[in-house]
């Protein structure tokens, strides 16, 4: 393009939180710098603060009743259209993996296990529900029936190496059963998950069902693991640290906690439907019939 | 007695001014946690819904005397607001807790009805055991610029009240302008009433800012001419602990600590106590609390 109109000054991207359908800035008014691997920088990037997570997590419970409440037909397209919506700007998802380090092949690849991890979740949205529920035989005048409902909202900690693959890996399974979740993005490379949060914004997802945040986990950790509105949290990492701290704190609450330790997001176990029951809670009705 | 007809001009650019940098008070810590505490013995917990039922009504007074079954000592609320037919169940739900029985009177919400059923209405209120008769004014004959009538109405009904404490409804949001709202809070003061409260809850805007500090400020001149002390209850729309902190400064700046006291300022609302419990645990624990965990009515 330079030979078009040479001396233009390219404009930059700011990278915001995406907060309850709303892209802000971290209510603390903290940023830092995020570089290249030459050390270049390339964008700032927010620093949440544990106030902007309480936000997130108040957006993401008024989200749940909507979110879960639509048909599950419903939330399946609305997956699919995301997926849509990634493949069509894949192209920037490679160019800012790129930035974050990756290399050009890794990052296509990134990008495609996201868009067909979508569409396989997004397939599953109206069908889990005939494979984990069902009618039980019960030796009384009952029509006894179990269905899988969402848990609620979900705190989910992606991983930190995998980026976009990761994401989708971590929250598609939680958002298909109608859950709504608070993320800490990578810090390593947030930026394709950032522009994520566009996507999200332009597919028809209710404001609130996915919120993202950078930040550092040293400072969220606590917040994350801590609090009471929470329902579940997703960590996909191997950290011992962290996995400590986080089954610790499900304590307070008996929250159910989820480790995934997948070596390679590429694994074709990601893409499972118990994935969706993970963060699900069975539903029994007894039902009294006549004889 | 002042005469009603001249008008106590009001800067209303000047009072929205004087809020929104009274708004950038940062409360915090031990503040903080002495604020939510005096709000939560402040508030005067409210029921006013067509769908009320006795066992709803006791369900709130157990509420307001048992607001957390937990470690937090959480203060128990002033009083609990009802519609008249359930002053006796409250009363008897109440026994001798300390917490007082509110009852809204006169035809509330709209206050139309005729004078000597208003009178008849709050005297069965204070016979069953009413503490304290929440009133509204007459807005039609205020706005027609009737203020005799108003006057009148309200010195009637403290009459009526006998030693049950008087709180004028002013209903400001249907009073139009900051400057009736001025002349209506002077009007009842002047009238006898005990405490000065903003709204029905049943017309938006509820309580606002702006309205509060006006009146505020009237309760203020009214002191410095006569010596007495009217008390202040805004009411509706204030949901959330932070809102509530910023009332108490308000107050605090305009009237000074005496009034930060329940004898002289309350706040009408429901869910608020609910908010104000989960920000006290949250401060004593560290922890973010979840709505699961509390009580809704």
């Amino acid at each position: 393009m330079s030979e078009i109109m040479p001396n233009r000054i390219p404009v930059l991207k700011t990278y915001k939180l995406y907060i309850g359908g709303k892209f802000e800035r971290s209510e603390s008014g903290r940023y830092i710098p995020y570089l290249d691997k030459s050390g270049h920088q390339v964008a700032n990037i927010c620093l949440a603060s544990r106030k902007d997570f309480r936000n997130a997590v108040v957006a993401a419970r008024n989200a749940f009743g909507g979110w879960s409440g639509k048909t599950a037909y419903n939330r399946s397209q609305i997956l699919y259209r995301m997926a849509e919506m990634m493949e069509g700007r894949s192209a920037q998802f490679i160019e800012e993996m790129v930035l974050e380090g990756s290399g050009k092949k890794e990052a296509t690849l990134q990008v495609q296990t996201a868009v067909d991890r979508l569409v396989y979740f997004a397939g599953w949205c109206d069908k889990y529900h005939q494979v984990f529920g069902g009618v039980n035989p019960v030796a009384s005048a009952h029509f006894n029936f179990s269905v899988p409902e969402p848990i609620g909202v979900v705190a989910v900690l992606p991983a930190e190496r995998q980026t976009l693959a990761g994401l989708i890996t971590a929250i598609a399974p939680v958002i298909a059963s109608g859950n709504t979740c608070v993320v800490l993005a990578s810090q390593l490379a947030p930026l394709s998950s950032l522009t994520f949060t566009e996507i999200v914004a332009t597919s028809d997802v209710p404001g609130g069902v996915v919120n993202v945040l950078t930040g550092t986990l040293e400072e969220l950790l606590e917040q994350f693991s801590t609090h009471m509105d929470v329902n579940a949290i997703a960590c996909h990492g191997t950290n011992p640290e962290t996995i400590r701290t986080i089954q610790q704190n499900a304590a307070l609450n008996v929250r159910r906690v989820k480790i995934y330790t997948d070596a390679a997001i590429a694994d074709s176990k990601c893409e499972n439907p118990y994935r969706i029951t993970d963060f699900t809670e069975i539903k029994t009705t007894w039902h009294p019939v006549g004889d | 007695m002042p005469d009603f007809k001249t008008t106590v001009p009001i800067d209303k650019v000047g009072v929205e001014e004087r809020v929104a940098r009274l708004n950038t008070r940062s409360i915090k810590k031990e503040s903080k946690l002495f604020a939510m505490r005096l709000a939560m013995r402040m508030i005067d917990l409210t029921t006013l819904e067509g769908m009320d039922t006795p066992g709803k009504v006791r369900q709130l007074c157990n509420k307001a005397m048992y607001p957390y079954q937990g470690t937090h000592n959480i203060p128990r609320v002033a009083a609990v607001c009802v519609y008249p037919p359930f002053v006796k169940i409250a009363k008897q739900a109440l026994g001798n807790s300390g917490i007082h029985v509110a009852s809204v009177a006169t035809a509330f919400p709209s206050g139309h009805a005729l004078r000597k059923d208003k009178v008849a209405e709050v005297r069965f209120c204070v016979e069953n055991g009413s503490d304290e008769i929440d009133m509204v004014i007459s807005r039609g004959e205020f706005l027609k610029g009737n203020y005799q009538f108003i006057f009148d109405e309200v010195a009637e009904i403290k009459e009526a009240c006998g030693h049950a404490h008087l709180k004028v409804i002013l209903e400001t949001g249907e009073l139009q302008t900051l400057e009736n709202v001025r002349k209506a809070s002077d009007i009842a003061m002047q009238a006898g009433a005990d405490f000065i409260k903003t709204s029905t809850g049943k017309v938006s805007p509820a309580a606002t800012q702006p309205v509060t500090l006006v009146m505020l400020e009237a309760i203020r001149d009214f002191y410095l001419q006569t010596g007495r002390k009217i008390g202040m209850k805004p009411a509706g729309g204030i949901k959330d602990t932070k809102t509530a902190i910023k009332y108490l400064v308000m107050v605090h700046e305009t009237l000074g600590s005496d009034w930060l006291n329940p004898d002289l300022f309350r706040f009408g609302a429901s869910s608020l106590a609910n908010d104000l419990i989960m920000q006290i645990v949250k401060q004593e624990t560290g922890v973010y609390q979840s709505g699961d965990y509390f009580s809704k009515d």
